[in-house]
Protein backbone atom coordinates (compact mmCIF):
# COMPACT_ATOMS: atom_id res chain seq x y z
CA UNK A 1 0.00 0.00 0.00
CA UNK A 2 1.41 3.37 -0.55
CA UNK A 3 1.54 6.34 1.50
CA UNK A 4 0.36 8.87 -0.61
CA UNK A 5 -1.40 7.75 -3.99
CA UNK A 6 -2.25 9.68 -7.16
CA UNK A 7 -4.36 8.69 -9.84
CA UNK A 8 -4.71 9.89 -13.25
CA UNK A 9 -5.06 13.62 -12.10
CA UNK A 10 -5.43 16.53 -14.26
CA UNK A 11 -5.73 20.01 -13.75
CA UNK A 12 -8.15 22.28 -16.34
CA UNK A 13 -7.80 26.13 -16.14
CA UNK A 14 -10.73 27.92 -17.82
CA UNK A 15 -10.42 31.54 -19.05
CA UNK A 16 -12.76 33.70 -21.12
CA UNK A 17 -10.94 32.52 -24.62
CA UNK A 18 -9.34 29.35 -23.76
CA UNK A 19 -9.18 26.27 -21.99
CA UNK A 20 -5.81 25.42 -20.71
CA UNK A 21 -4.48 22.35 -19.49
CA UNK A 22 -1.96 22.91 -16.99
CA UNK A 23 -1.85 18.57 -15.74
CA UNK A 24 -2.30 15.68 -17.08
CA UNK A 25 -2.86 12.03 -16.41
CA UNK A 26 -0.66 12.40 -13.32
CA UNK A 27 -0.20 8.78 -11.91
CA UNK A 28 2.34 8.51 -8.65
CA UNK A 29 2.89 7.11 -5.60
CA UNK A 30 5.33 8.19 -2.66
CA UNK A 31 6.20 5.67 0.09
CA UNK A 32 6.59 6.28 3.54
CA UNK A 33 9.84 8.43 4.59
CA UNK A 34 10.86 8.90 1.01
CA UNK A 35 11.80 12.20 -0.40
CA UNK A 36 10.74 13.25 -3.66
CA UNK A 37 11.08 16.07 -6.03
CA UNK A 38 9.04 17.47 -8.75
CA UNK A 39 11.64 18.83 -11.23
CA UNK A 40 10.76 20.51 -14.26
CA UNK A 41 10.64 23.76 -16.49
CA UNK A 42 8.63 26.62 -15.03
CA UNK A 43 5.43 26.71 -16.28
CA UNK A 44 5.20 22.69 -16.19
CA UNK A 45 2.46 22.21 -13.39
CA UNK A 46 4.54 21.59 -10.53
CA UNK A 47 3.41 23.60 -8.13
CA UNK A 48 0.00 23.61 -9.14
CA UNK A 49 0.43 20.09 -8.14
CA UNK A 50 1.86 20.21 -4.91
CA UNK A 51 -1.32 22.65 -4.20
CA UNK A 52 -3.54 19.77 -5.72
CA UNK A 53 -1.77 17.43 -3.04
CA UNK A 54 -2.35 19.54 -0.13
CA UNK A 55 -6.03 19.94 -0.95
CA UNK A 56 -6.20 23.37 -1.58
CA UNK A 57 -7.24 22.92 -5.35
CA UNK A 58 -9.48 20.60 -6.21
CA UNK A 59 -8.17 18.71 -9.22
CA UNK A 60 -10.59 18.53 -12.51
CA UNK A 61 -9.75 14.94 -12.79
CA UNK A 62 -8.23 11.72 -10.97
CA UNK A 63 -7.76 11.58 -7.21
CA UNK A 64 -5.55 12.02 -4.42
CA UNK A 65 -4.97 9.36 -1.65
CA UNK A 66 -3.15 9.26 1.43
CA UNK A 67 -3.04 5.90 3.09
CA UNK A 68 -6.02 5.09 1.04
CA UNK A 69 -7.81 8.32 2.35
CA UNK A 70 -8.70 10.60 0.15
CA UNK A 71 -7.73 13.79 0.35
CA UNK A 72 -10.51 16.59 -1.12
CA UNK A 73 -9.47 19.33 1.90
CA UNK A 74 -6.19 20.52 3.53
CA UNK A 75 -5.46 18.02 5.75
CA UNK A 76 -3.63 18.02 9.21
CA UNK A 77 -0.82 15.47 8.30
CA UNK A 78 0.07 17.64 5.28
CA UNK A 79 2.29 20.05 5.72
CA UNK A 80 2.98 23.17 3.19
CA UNK A 81 5.94 25.41 2.98
CA UNK A 82 5.67 28.07 0.54
CA UNK A 83 8.58 29.88 -1.57
CA UNK A 84 9.25 32.55 0.82
CA UNK A 85 8.59 32.44 4.65
CA UNK A 86 5.14 34.83 4.75
CA UNK A 87 5.65 34.67 8.83
CA UNK A 88 2.87 37.40 10.13
CA UNK A 89 5.13 40.53 10.66
CA UNK A 90 2.50 41.44 13.05
CA UNK A 91 3.30 38.13 15.53
CA UNK A 92 6.08 37.67 17.28
CA UNK A 93 8.15 34.62 16.12
CA UNK A 94 6.39 32.52 18.87
CA UNK A 95 3.25 32.80 17.86
CA UNK A 96 3.98 32.34 14.37
CA UNK A 97 5.24 28.94 15.03
CA UNK A 98 2.12 28.18 17.12
CA UNK A 99 -0.01 29.34 14.37
CA UNK A 100 -0.83 26.25 12.82
CA UNK A 101 -1.39 24.85 16.22
CA UNK A 102 -3.89 27.61 17.31
CA UNK A 103 -5.71 27.35 13.85
CA UNK A 104 -6.58 23.24 14.32
CA UNK A 105 -7.48 23.86 17.64
CA UNK A 106 -4.83 21.54 19.53
CA UNK A 107 -2.83 24.51 21.74
CA UNK A 108 -1.50 22.46 24.64
CA UNK A 109 1.03 21.97 26.44
CA UNK A 110 2.46 19.15 25.38
CA UNK A 111 2.41 20.41 21.18
CA UNK A 112 3.82 23.68 22.38
CA UNK A 113 6.87 22.40 23.95
CA UNK A 114 7.04 20.15 21.17
CA UNK A 115 6.89 23.13 18.95
CA UNK A 116 9.57 25.11 21.20
CA UNK A 117 11.79 21.92 21.29
CA UNK A 118 12.35 21.97 17.65
CA UNK A 119 12.99 25.98 17.79
CA UNK A 120 16.22 24.58 19.70
CA UNK A 121 16.80 21.72 17.62
CA UNK A 122 17.30 24.33 14.72
CA UNK A 123 19.07 26.93 17.40
CA UNK A 124 16.82 29.74 17.08
CA UNK A 125 15.39 29.67 20.63
CA UNK A 126 16.81 33.22 21.87
CA UNK A 127 14.17 34.35 18.62
CA UNK A 128 11.08 33.48 20.01
CA UNK A 129 10.54 36.90 21.50
CA UNK A 130 11.35 38.70 18.38
CA UNK A 131 9.47 40.18 15.57
CA UNK A 132 10.00 38.22 11.74
CA UNK A 133 11.61 41.44 10.51
CA UNK A 134 14.33 41.23 13.02
CA UNK A 135 15.54 38.27 11.38
CA UNK A 136 17.40 37.08 7.99
CA UNK A 137 15.64 35.86 5.37
CA UNK A 138 17.67 32.33 6.25
CA UNK A 139 16.30 32.65 9.87
CA UNK A 140 13.03 33.23 8.76
CA UNK A 141 12.77 30.39 6.34
CA UNK A 142 13.98 27.91 9.06
CA UNK A 143 11.25 29.42 11.81
CA UNK A 144 8.50 28.99 8.78
CA UNK A 145 10.01 25.15 8.49
CA UNK A 146 9.53 25.21 12.44
CA UNK A 147 5.71 26.54 12.28
CA UNK A 148 5.15 23.58 9.13
CA UNK A 149 6.78 21.07 11.46
CA UNK A 150 4.83 21.63 14.34
CA UNK A 151 1.58 20.13 13.85
CA UNK A 152 3.52 17.08 13.41
CA UNK A 153 2.58 16.05 9.70
CA UNK A 154 3.46 13.25 8.62
CA UNK A 155 4.26 14.40 4.74
CA UNK A 156 5.93 17.74 3.95
CA UNK A 157 5.15 19.83 0.36
CA UNK A 158 8.15 21.96 -0.21
CA UNK A 159 7.64 24.71 -2.84
CA UNK A 160 10.57 26.29 -3.62
CA UNK A 161 11.75 26.99 -0.14
CA UNK A 162 15.37 28.12 -0.98
CA UNK A 163 14.90 29.79 -4.13
CA UNK A 164 14.49 33.44 -2.43
CA UNK A 165 17.56 32.54 -0.21
CA UNK A 166 20.88 33.28 -1.41
CA UNK A 167 23.20 30.59 -2.48
CA UNK A 168 25.15 30.03 0.52
CA UNK A 169 22.04 30.12 2.81
CA UNK A 170 20.32 27.61 0.66
CA UNK A 171 23.06 25.27 0.77
CA UNK A 172 22.92 25.13 4.30
CA UNK A 173 19.38 24.96 4.75
CA UNK A 174 19.39 22.19 2.37
CA UNK A 175 21.48 20.46 4.98
CA UNK A 176 19.36 21.31 7.87
CA UNK A 177 16.20 20.33 5.98
CA UNK A 178 17.45 17.39 5.29
CA UNK A 179 18.58 16.23 8.63
CA UNK A 180 15.43 17.69 10.48
CA UNK A 181 13.00 15.67 7.59
CA UNK A 182 15.63 12.41 8.27
CA UNK A 183 15.45 12.81 12.03
CA UNK A 184 11.61 12.63 12.43
CA UNK A 185 11.68 10.35 9.68
CA UNK A 186 8.86 12.66 7.43
CA UNK A 187 7.71 12.06 3.78
CA UNK A 188 8.29 15.13 1.52
CA UNK A 189 7.63 16.42 -1.83
CA UNK A 190 9.81 18.75 -2.93
CA UNK A 191 8.87 21.26 -6.09
CA UNK A 192 12.00 22.73 -7.54
CA UNK A 193 13.29 23.95 -10.61
CA UNK A 194 17.37 23.38 -9.62
CA UNK A 195 19.09 20.79 -10.93
CA UNK A 196 21.05 20.05 -8.24
CA UNK A 197 19.27 21.06 -5.40
CA UNK A 198 16.69 17.86 -6.57
CA UNK A 199 19.57 15.58 -6.81
CA UNK A 200 21.73 16.42 -3.36
CA UNK A 201 18.39 16.00 -1.47
CA UNK A 202 15.88 13.47 -2.66
CA UNK A 203 15.77 9.59 -3.09
CA UNK A 204 13.71 10.14 -6.71
CA UNK A 205 13.41 12.81 -8.72
CA UNK A 206 10.46 13.37 -10.99
CA UNK A 207 10.92 14.99 -14.12
CA UNK A 208 7.93 17.13 -16.21
CA UNK A 209 7.52 18.13 -19.52
CA UNK A 210 5.33 21.41 -20.40
CA UNK A 211 2.22 22.22 -21.73
CA UNK A 212 0.67 19.84 -20.79
CA UNK A 213 2.47 18.95 -17.55
CA UNK A 214 3.04 15.62 -17.63
CA UNK A 215 5.59 13.04 -15.55
CA UNK A 216 8.50 12.54 -18.47
CA UNK A 217 11.02 10.47 -16.76
CA UNK A 218 11.68 9.32 -12.99
CA UNK A 219 14.94 9.15 -12.03
CA UNK A 220 16.28 6.99 -8.93
CA UNK A 221 18.95 8.89 -6.95
CA UNK A 222 21.95 6.40 -5.98
CA UNK A 223 22.81 5.36 -2.85
CA UNK A 224 25.94 6.74 -2.28
CA UNK A 225 24.15 9.93 -2.73
CA UNK A 226 21.08 9.49 -0.69
CA UNK A 227 23.22 8.60 2.40
CA UNK A 228 25.08 12.14 2.36
CA UNK A 229 23.85 15.24 3.38
CA UNK A 230 22.79 17.45 0.35
CA UNK A 231 26.70 19.66 0.52
CA UNK A 232 28.36 16.31 0.64
CA UNK A 233 26.35 14.81 -2.36
CA UNK A 234 27.39 17.66 -4.57
CA UNK A 235 31.02 16.90 -3.73
CA UNK A 236 30.54 13.10 -5.10
CA UNK A 237 31.48 11.54 -8.66
CA UNK A 238 27.66 10.35 -9.28
CA UNK A 239 26.51 13.85 -8.66
CA UNK A 240 27.88 15.28 -11.37
CA UNK A 241 26.79 12.01 -13.55
CA UNK A 242 23.23 12.43 -12.75
CA UNK A 243 23.20 16.19 -13.19
CA UNK A 244 24.64 15.66 -16.94
CA UNK A 245 21.62 13.10 -17.46
CA UNK A 246 18.91 15.49 -16.18
CA UNK A 247 20.07 18.23 -17.63
CA UNK A 248 20.33 16.82 -21.46
CA UNK A 249 16.58 15.55 -20.50
CA UNK A 250 15.82 18.86 -20.25
CA UNK A 251 17.52 20.22 -23.05
CA UNK A 252 14.78 17.47 -24.66
CA UNK A 253 12.00 18.94 -22.97
CA UNK A 254 12.47 22.39 -24.27
CA UNK A 255 13.09 20.88 -27.87
CA UNK A 256 10.42 19.07 -27.95
CA UNK A 257 8.27 22.74 -26.61
CA UNK A 258 9.63 24.64 -29.77
CA UNK A 259 8.78 22.43 -32.17
CA UNK B 1 42.89 58.53 17.98
CA UNK B 2 41.15 56.02 15.81
CA UNK B 3 38.58 55.81 18.47
CA UNK B 4 37.92 59.63 18.73
CA UNK B 5 37.36 60.11 15.21
CA UNK B 6 34.25 58.44 14.60
CA UNK B 7 32.50 59.85 17.92
CA UNK B 8 33.55 62.88 17.08
CA UNK B 9 32.10 62.83 13.82
CA UNK B 10 28.74 61.44 15.28
CA UNK B 11 28.44 63.95 17.82
CA UNK B 12 28.84 66.25 15.10
CA UNK B 13 26.12 64.41 13.06
CA UNK B 14 23.99 64.77 16.41
CA UNK B 15 24.82 68.26 16.47
CA UNK B 16 23.54 69.04 13.14
CA UNK B 17 20.37 66.68 13.37
CA UNK B 18 19.68 68.81 16.58
CA UNK B 19 20.15 72.33 14.89
CA UNK B 20 17.97 71.25 11.43
CA UNK B 21 14.75 70.34 14.24
CA UNK B 22 15.45 73.60 16.27
CA UNK B 23 15.10 75.63 12.60
CA UNK B 24 11.94 73.88 12.05
CA UNK B 25 10.75 74.76 15.39
CA UNK B 26 11.65 78.38 14.87
CA UNK B 27 10.35 78.61 11.71
CA UNK B 28 6.93 77.64 12.78
CA UNK B 29 7.01 79.73 16.03
CA UNK B 30 7.90 82.45 13.31
CA UNK B 31 4.89 81.54 11.21
CA UNK B 32 2.26 81.74 14.21
CA UNK B 33 3.58 84.87 15.82
CA UNK B 34 3.79 86.94 12.06
CA UNK B 35 0.22 85.51 11.42
CA UNK B 36 -0.92 86.37 14.61
CA UNK B 37 0.70 89.57 15.28
CA UNK B 38 -0.45 90.48 11.45
CA UNK B 39 -3.64 90.08 12.42
CA UNK B 40 -4.13 91.96 15.39
CA UNK B 41 -1.62 95.11 13.65
CA UNK B 42 -3.86 95.17 10.38
CA UNK B 43 -7.14 94.91 12.78
CA UNK B 44 -6.15 97.80 14.78
CA UNK B 45 -4.72 99.79 11.89
CA UNK B 46 -8.34 98.70 10.54
CA UNK B 47 -6.27 98.15 6.89
CA UNK B 48 -8.81 94.91 7.55
CA UNK B 49 -12.52 95.44 8.65
CA UNK B 50 -12.35 94.62 12.41
CA UNK B 51 -15.94 93.89 11.83
CA UNK B 52 -15.63 91.22 9.57
CA UNK B 53 -12.31 89.89 10.26
CA UNK B 54 -12.12 90.61 14.30
CA UNK B 55 -8.87 90.33 15.53
CA UNK B 56 -6.98 87.89 18.61
CA UNK B 57 -6.96 89.87 20.62
CA UNK B 58 -10.98 90.35 20.70
CA UNK B 59 -11.36 86.74 20.09
CA UNK B 60 -9.44 85.63 23.16
CA UNK B 61 -11.64 88.52 25.44
CA UNK B 62 -14.40 86.13 24.30
CA UNK B 63 -13.34 82.74 24.77
CA UNK B 64 -12.00 83.91 28.43
CA UNK B 65 -15.68 85.44 29.29
CA UNK B 66 -17.30 82.09 27.91
CA UNK B 67 -14.60 79.94 29.80
CA UNK B 68 -15.39 82.17 32.64
CA UNK B 69 -19.24 81.98 33.11
CA UNK B 70 -18.83 78.52 31.77
CA UNK B 71 -21.19 78.54 28.81
CA UNK B 72 -18.68 77.56 26.20
CA UNK B 73 -18.13 73.84 27.35
CA UNK B 74 -22.32 73.42 27.27
CA UNK B 75 -20.99 74.10 23.18
CA UNK B 76 -17.66 72.40 23.03
CA UNK B 77 -19.10 69.01 25.07
CA UNK B 78 -22.16 68.81 22.77
CA UNK B 79 -20.24 68.84 19.29
CA UNK B 80 -17.45 67.07 20.81
CA UNK B 81 -19.83 64.06 21.83
CA UNK B 82 -21.51 64.08 18.35
CA UNK B 83 -18.35 64.47 16.49
CA UNK B 84 -16.50 61.35 18.55
CA UNK B 85 -19.86 59.36 18.33
CA UNK B 86 -20.04 60.18 14.18
CA UNK B 87 -16.30 59.21 13.67
CA UNK B 88 -16.56 55.69 15.85
CA UNK B 89 -19.74 54.83 14.13
CA UNK B 90 -18.41 55.35 10.80
CA UNK B 91 -15.54 54.09 10.90
CA UNK B 92 -16.84 50.79 12.55
CA UNK B 93 -19.90 50.73 10.14
CA UNK B 94 -17.48 51.24 7.13
CA UNK B 95 -15.25 48.39 7.94
CA UNK B 96 -18.07 45.71 9.08
CA UNK B 97 -19.24 46.43 5.51
CA UNK B 98 -16.16 46.02 3.93
CA UNK B 99 -16.07 42.71 5.98
CA UNK B 100 -19.44 41.77 4.59
CA UNK B 101 -18.16 42.74 0.67
CA UNK B 102 -15.18 40.96 1.87
CA UNK B 103 -17.05 37.56 2.92
CA UNK B 104 -19.39 37.46 -0.44
CA UNK B 105 -17.16 38.37 -3.22
CA UNK B 106 -20.65 38.30 -5.33
CA UNK B 107 -22.30 41.01 -2.98
CA UNK B 108 -19.37 43.12 -4.35
CA UNK B 109 -19.85 42.89 -7.68
CA UNK B 110 -23.30 44.02 -6.81
CA UNK B 111 -22.57 46.37 -5.07
CA UNK B 112 -19.77 48.23 -6.63
CA UNK B 113 -21.76 50.95 -8.99
CA UNK B 114 -23.85 52.08 -5.96
CA UNK B 115 -20.99 52.28 -3.80
CA UNK B 116 -19.45 54.41 -6.63
CA UNK B 117 -22.17 56.69 -7.10
CA UNK B 118 -22.94 56.90 -3.38
CA UNK B 119 -19.08 58.06 -2.90
CA UNK B 120 -19.57 60.71 -5.81
CA UNK B 121 -22.59 61.99 -4.24
CA UNK B 122 -22.42 65.05 -2.29
CA UNK B 123 -23.63 63.92 1.27
CA UNK B 124 -24.60 67.00 3.03
CA UNK B 125 -27.17 67.36 0.59
CA UNK B 126 -29.31 64.63 2.31
CA UNK B 127 -29.14 66.74 5.35
CA UNK B 128 -32.49 68.34 5.48
CA UNK B 129 -34.28 64.59 4.37
CA UNK B 130 -32.29 63.31 7.57
CA UNK B 131 -33.36 66.25 9.93
CA UNK B 132 -37.25 65.52 8.80
CA UNK B 133 -36.57 61.91 9.25
CA UNK B 134 -34.51 61.47 12.44
CA UNK B 135 -36.19 64.63 13.93
CA UNK B 136 -34.16 68.23 14.56
CA UNK B 137 -31.70 66.63 17.44
CA UNK B 138 -28.75 65.03 18.30
CA UNK B 139 -29.43 61.76 16.33
CA UNK B 140 -29.64 63.32 13.28
CA UNK B 141 -26.65 65.35 13.62
CA UNK B 142 -24.69 62.12 14.17
CA UNK B 143 -26.02 60.93 11.29
CA UNK B 144 -24.48 63.46 9.13
CA UNK B 145 -21.48 62.80 10.53
CA UNK B 146 -21.83 58.78 10.20
CA UNK B 147 -23.02 59.36 6.40
CA UNK B 148 -20.16 61.42 5.37
CA UNK B 149 -17.29 59.18 6.47
CA UNK B 150 -18.94 55.52 5.87
CA UNK B 151 -18.44 55.05 2.07
CA UNK B 152 -15.10 56.34 1.70
CA UNK B 153 -13.86 54.04 4.84
CA UNK B 154 -15.82 51.07 3.04
CA UNK B 155 -14.20 51.70 -0.03
CA UNK B 156 -10.66 52.41 1.25
CA UNK B 157 -10.66 48.82 3.79
CA UNK B 158 -12.23 46.98 1.12
CA UNK B 159 -9.35 47.66 -1.56
CA UNK B 160 -6.96 46.89 1.30
CA UNK B 161 -8.70 43.40 2.29
CA UNK B 162 -8.60 42.72 -1.00
CA UNK B 163 -5.09 43.74 -1.60
CA UNK B 164 -3.45 41.34 1.28
CA UNK B 165 -0.60 39.26 -0.03
CA UNK B 166 -2.62 35.78 -0.44
CA UNK B 167 0.11 33.77 0.20
CA UNK B 168 -0.48 34.82 3.87
CA UNK B 169 -4.24 33.74 3.32
CA UNK B 170 -2.72 30.47 1.96
CA UNK B 171 -0.71 29.89 5.11
CA UNK B 172 -3.54 29.79 6.98
CA UNK B 173 -5.72 27.72 4.59
CA UNK B 174 -2.93 25.15 4.24
CA UNK B 175 -3.92 24.37 8.41
CA UNK B 176 -6.98 24.15 7.28
CA UNK B 177 -8.03 27.54 8.58
CA UNK B 178 -11.91 28.30 7.95
CA UNK B 179 -12.54 31.79 6.29
CA UNK B 180 -12.86 33.49 9.40
CA UNK B 181 -10.18 32.71 10.69
CA UNK B 182 -8.24 33.89 7.50
CA UNK B 183 -9.91 36.99 8.40
CA UNK B 184 -9.39 37.02 11.47
CA UNK B 185 -5.55 36.07 11.33
CA UNK B 186 -4.86 37.59 8.63
CA UNK B 187 -7.13 39.94 6.46
CA UNK B 188 -8.00 42.27 9.66
CA UNK B 189 -4.51 42.83 11.56
CA UNK B 190 -2.65 42.79 7.79
CA UNK B 191 -5.67 45.77 7.00
CA UNK B 192 -4.50 47.87 10.75
CA UNK B 193 -2.56 50.43 8.65
CA UNK B 194 -4.97 50.78 6.23
CA UNK B 195 -8.06 51.34 9.02
CA UNK B 196 -5.18 53.62 10.95
CA UNK B 197 -5.31 55.95 7.90
CA UNK B 198 -9.18 55.65 7.49
CA UNK B 199 -9.38 56.75 10.86
CA UNK B 200 -7.34 59.82 10.27
CA UNK B 201 -9.31 61.00 7.04
CA UNK B 202 -12.48 60.00 9.10
CA UNK B 203 -11.83 62.70 11.89
CA UNK B 204 -11.46 65.75 9.51
CA UNK B 205 -14.95 64.36 7.91
CA UNK B 206 -16.80 63.43 10.61
CA UNK B 207 -16.06 67.20 12.03
CA UNK B 208 -17.70 68.30 8.50
CA UNK B 209 -20.55 66.25 8.74
CA UNK B 210 -21.31 67.19 12.47
CA UNK B 211 -20.83 71.05 12.31
CA UNK B 212 -22.68 70.73 8.79
CA UNK B 213 -25.29 68.93 10.97
CA UNK B 214 -25.84 71.79 13.17
CA UNK B 215 -26.08 74.38 10.86
CA UNK B 216 -29.15 72.87 9.79
CA UNK B 217 -30.75 72.17 13.02
CA UNK B 218 -28.93 72.73 16.10
CA UNK B 219 -29.85 74.92 19.54
CA UNK B 220 -26.71 73.86 20.88
CA UNK B 221 -22.75 73.30 20.13
CA UNK B 222 -19.82 74.74 18.19
CA UNK B 223 -21.79 75.46 14.63
CA UNK B 224 -24.95 76.58 15.85
CA UNK B 225 -22.52 79.25 17.58
CA UNK B 226 -20.68 79.99 13.66
CA UNK B 227 -24.38 80.30 12.49
CA UNK B 228 -25.99 81.97 15.56
CA UNK B 229 -22.57 84.77 15.12
CA UNK B 230 -23.01 84.72 11.33
CA UNK B 231 -27.19 85.55 11.57
CA UNK B 232 -26.21 88.51 14.51
CA UNK B 233 -23.14 89.83 13.17
CA UNK B 234 -20.57 88.30 15.16
CA UNK B 235 -17.77 87.42 13.76
CA UNK B 236 -15.49 87.14 16.77
CA UNK B 237 -17.68 84.59 17.55
CA UNK B 238 -17.84 82.69 14.47
CA UNK B 239 -13.81 82.95 14.14
CA UNK B 240 -13.57 82.00 18.14
CA UNK B 241 -15.45 78.56 17.18
CA UNK B 242 -13.89 77.75 14.26
CA UNK B 243 -10.56 78.40 16.03
CA UNK B 244 -11.57 75.32 19.01
CA UNK B 245 -12.64 73.15 16.23
CA UNK B 246 -9.27 73.20 14.61
CA UNK B 247 -7.55 72.79 18.15
CA UNK B 248 -10.53 69.97 19.16
CA UNK B 249 -9.71 67.90 15.46
CA UNK B 250 -6.07 68.36 16.20
CA UNK B 251 -6.20 66.80 19.16
CA UNK B 252 -8.30 64.03 17.76
CA UNK B 253 -5.73 63.24 15.05
CA UNK B 254 -3.16 63.60 17.65
CA UNK B 255 -5.13 60.62 19.71
CA UNK B 256 -5.27 58.55 16.54
CA UNK B 257 -1.45 58.50 15.78
CA UNK B 258 -0.92 57.31 19.33
CA UNK B 259 -3.49 54.17 18.59
CA UNK B 260 -1.52 54.16 15.87
CA UNK B 261 1.99 53.52 17.31
CA UNK B 262 0.71 51.00 19.69
CA UNK B 263 -0.82 49.09 17.30
CA UNK B 264 1.40 48.94 14.14
CA UNK B 265 5.04 48.92 15.89
CA UNK B 266 7.23 46.31 15.31
CA UNK B 267 6.09 45.63 11.43
CA UNK B 268 7.31 46.54 7.94
CA UNK B 269 4.61 46.36 5.91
Amino acid sequence: MAFLQLKSVGQTYFSKQTATTALEDITLSVSEGEFVSFLGPSGCGKSTLLSIISGLIQPTNGTVSLRNQRITEPHPKIGYMLQQDYLFPWKTIKDNILVGLKLQGCLNDERISYALSLMSEIGLSDTLDKYPNELSGGMRQRVALVRTLATNPQILLLDEPFSALDYQTKLKLEDLVSTTLREHGKTAVLVTHDIGEAIAMSDRIILFSTKPGRIFRTFPVSGHLRKRLPFEARQHPDYSVMFQQIWEELEQIEQNDTE
Amino acid sequence: MNKTTPSKTHSDYLLNLRKQTMNVRLSQLLIFVLFFGLWQYSSDQKWIDPLLFSSPQKILTLLADKIADGSIFVHIGMTLTETVIGFLLGTLLGTLLAALIWWFPFLSRVLDPYLVILNAMPKVAIGPILIVALGPNLTSIVAMGILISVIITTIVIYTSFKNVEPNYVKVIQSFGGSKYQCFKEVILPACFPAIISALKVNVGLSWVGVIVGEFLVSRQGLGYLIIYGFQVFNFTLVLMSLLIIALLATLMYQLVEVLEKKLIKNRTL
